[in-house]
């Protein structure tokens, strides 16, 4: 095996040391033909990460745990799941009950997606945090943003699919969100829908969309995601890049292989992920009613509205930004800048130093009040929109937009600290 | 009819295995049902003579309009334990197969015009409503002679239900309270709130048996919504250890690999 530099260089070998020995055999014969070897010795053990990952770094690649899981599990649940107003909400039922295992398929997917947006927003408050979506990470992080976007598309559609009473309602309000925009609104929606309400056709639509285009789009951006991690190379808890300080031999001095360092350290996240995923799944598959909800164990109906529609707690946050506002096309407005103002934050954010370890207190207070009114419009949004419930959705959605759009300004006066040379990192 | 079933030795059985069943909670001498808002089911589904007792129950009083359609007789059979030869003796309508599914005989057109509405299936009402919705549903009739059935229900006011379980109940009176209440435009608003119930005629089961035939049955509705639910759990036991030893394994790993990083 030829021992590679960052670079892509062979490494020269130590004085005295042997060759490697060609491959023989099997492995030969495959590598002849599909460069098996090179891609690992490139892409994890030539991938230098830095040392000093925490436990925010675990995010990631749970997130691709996840994607195969719900991949996966997606696949088994198709085999049996039967698209249409007739048979969506009975096929979900049969899968329960009389399929082998169906529960447990059906179980893994429905708390597979509150899990994929519980490290998708970890994973983005870990970028927040060290500053991780700054130059040259602009592309990273918006490649990043497009797997949200998608992700959001793919859950609500999914969510429609067991065509329960708030499948059924959560539809009809988000896709009215559309009705919202001036002149084409109306037409728009209707062409969403496929029908004059929310119906077989769209039912059938979004089953295509969500087993179909969506994954393959999720892939895709996924896959866009990690190479341009490759060419930037990770950022860590300091926000220094490790490119800046080789050693001799060519590679990152605060830099590690990949592998086996990091798979062997991710496997002890994927595990410690798992345990609490499995506790769900097995002994509060409904959490309480924030994974599955009550009302979906009715079948959809369109001459009773449940007591409260609300989505899924993942999209709350936006759901009490929509209610906040008087006027729908308004609240539709903010709630759509709402989601892309993460896009901006690349070029909002002028800081001269990317992680909040030498931010100063401004920036610090500014992701704290950021980080809890996003926490707090998200039970908003599970709750009533009346009285004071509103009242606090108003305040809160000022300060989410606050940190984004005051961002420029504030950045530039936060009295940041001295960033190291080196990475700070403590051995065990 | 399903109901016919409920011959003189099930009765027996029913006394005999309510009386071992606790107090019903929430029931003090003065003012009773004050609390009902706040009575909990309590059941649990692991319990298999209790939701035995409870498929009983369903199959005397509740399948007559009610379905149970995702479930199957033999699948009942199967998780409750109970044997091919009592399920087809004493559960199965006649006619029915075992591995049909349980329906109720009451054509739907019908029903809708008998009652207003067809009667919902019951197959996952405890996990949309829930099991206490339930309980305290089947616990709340009172009469109001004014309603088409004679009875009212304070969990479902204006249910187009009878009160099927009454022979067993008896009939109770909602006395009621007026409370004035001022509001924000300062006119004074009287209104009508439950107070307490008040028994008019005793039921064949005494208080504490009628609380635990209602318990039996919402635990039987509870195993209905979601009959894998105690594999689920029995399952997650060992799937939670297994896990647990693999991350510990991983962690054993990750320590020995990075001793080199420094």
């Amino acid at each position: 095996m030829v021992v590679k530099t960052a670079t892509g260089a062979p490494a020269p070998l130590p004085a005295g040391a042997a060759a490697v020995p060609a491959k023989k055999g099997f492995r030969a014969w495959l590598n002849k033909r599909l460069p098996v070897d090179e891609f690992i010795d490139s892409q994890l053990i030539g991938y230098y990460a830095p040392k000093n990952f925490n436990i925010w770094y675990f995010f990631g690649s749970l997130a691709m745990v996840v994607l195969v899981l719900q991949l996966a599990t997606g696949i088994f649940l198709t085999m049996f799941y039967k698209p249409g107003e007739a048979t969506s909400f009975d096929s979900v039922e049969y899968i329960m009950r009389e399929v082998d295992y169906g529960w447990l398929i059906r179980y893994l997917h429905s708390t597979g997606a509150s899990a994929f947006f519980i490290v998708v927003y970890l994973h983005m408050f870990r970028a927040l945090l060290y500053g991780s979506y700054k130059a040259p990470r602009e592309l990273l992080w918006l490649f990043g943003m497009l797997v949200y976007l998608a992700l959001m598309a793919e859950a609500f559609m999914g969510y429609v699919l067991p065509w329960g009473n708030m499948s059924f309602w959560g539809a009809q309000v988000i896709v009215n969100l559309f009705g919202t925009i001036p002149g084409i609104g109306p037409v728009l929606v209707e062409w969403i829908r496929g029908d004059y309400g929310i119906a077989d056709a769209t039912l059938s639509r979004f089953f295509a969309l969500h087993v179909a285009l969506l994954p393959l789009a999720l892939l895709l951006l996924v896959l866009l995601h990690l190479v341009a991690l490759r060419q930037t190379g990770s950022n860590n808890p300091d926000g220094i890049e490790i490119k800046d300080k080789l050693g001799a031999d060519g590679k990152p001095l605060d830099g590690i292989p990949f592998h086996p360092y990091y798979t062997v350290k991710d496997f002890v996240g994927i595990g410690v992920f798992f345990v609490l995923f499995a506790i769900v799944v097995f002994f509060v598959p409904t959490l309480g009613g924030l994974f599955l909800e009550s009302a979906n164990f009715e079948l959809a109906n369109p001459m009773s509205t449940p007591e409260h529609i609300a989505p899924v707690w993942y999209f709350t946050p936006y759901y009490a930004i929509l209610r906040a506002v008087p006027s729908q096309r308004m609240g539709a407005l903010l709630m759509l800048l709402a989601v892309v103002s993460f896009l901006f934050l690349p070029w909002l954010d002028r800081s001269p130093v990317k992680s909040m370890r030498y931010r100063g207190w401004i920036s610090r207070s500014a992701l704290v009040s950021f980080a809890v009114s996003f926490v707090a419009l998200g039970y908003l949004g599970l709750q009533p929109a009346e009285g004071l419930y509103v009242v606090l959705a108003r305040i809160f959605a000022v300060i989410y937009f606050a940190f984004f759009w005051l961002m420029p300004f504030y950045t530039r006066i936060d009295p940041v600290k001295p960033v190291p040379e080196r990475v700070v990192y403590h051995a065990h | 009819m399903a109901a016919a079933l409920l011959s003189a030795s099930t009765l027996t059985c029913l006394r005999m295995a309510a009386a071992e069943e606790p107090a019903g909670n929430g029931e003090p001498v003065a003012k009773v049902g004050a609390d009902w808002q706040s009575w909990r089911a309590n059941n649990d589904v692991a319990d298999l003579p209790s939701a035995q007792r409870g498929a009983r129950n369903f199959v005397s009083y509740c399948l007559g309009c009610h379905s149970l359609q995702y479930e199957r007789w033999s699948r009942l059979g199967q998780d409750l334990a109970i044997p091919q030869r009592l399920l087809e003796q004493d559960l199965l309508p006649p006619g029915d197969k075992a591995t049909q599914y349980i329906l109720t005989s009451m054509p739907a057109a019908d029903a809708a015009t008998w009652f207003g509405k067809t009667p919902p299936d019951l197959s996952l009402m405890a996990r949309a409503r829930g099991r206490d919705y339930i309980y305290q549903f089947l616990k709340t009739f009172y009469v109001e002679p004014a309603r088409q059935t004679g009875v009212n229900n304070l969990r479902l006011p204006t249910t187009a239900m009878p009160h099927v379980l009454s022979e067993l109940e008896g009939l109770k009176r909602a006395v009621f309270r007026e409370v004035a209440s001022r509001g924000a435009d300062g006119q004074i608003t009287r209104s009508q709130v439950f107070d307490h119930f008040e028994q008019l005629a005793p039921g064949r089961l005494s208080a504490a048996q009628y609380d635990g035939f209602v318990r039996d049955t919402v635990n039987f509705l509870d195993y209905v919504s979601e009959p894998t639910q105690t594999a689920r759990r029995a399952l997650g036991v060992w799937v939670v250890l297994f896990l647990l030893v693999f991350t510990w394994l991983a962690w054993l790993v990750k320590r020995e690999y990075w001793k080199d990083v420094h």
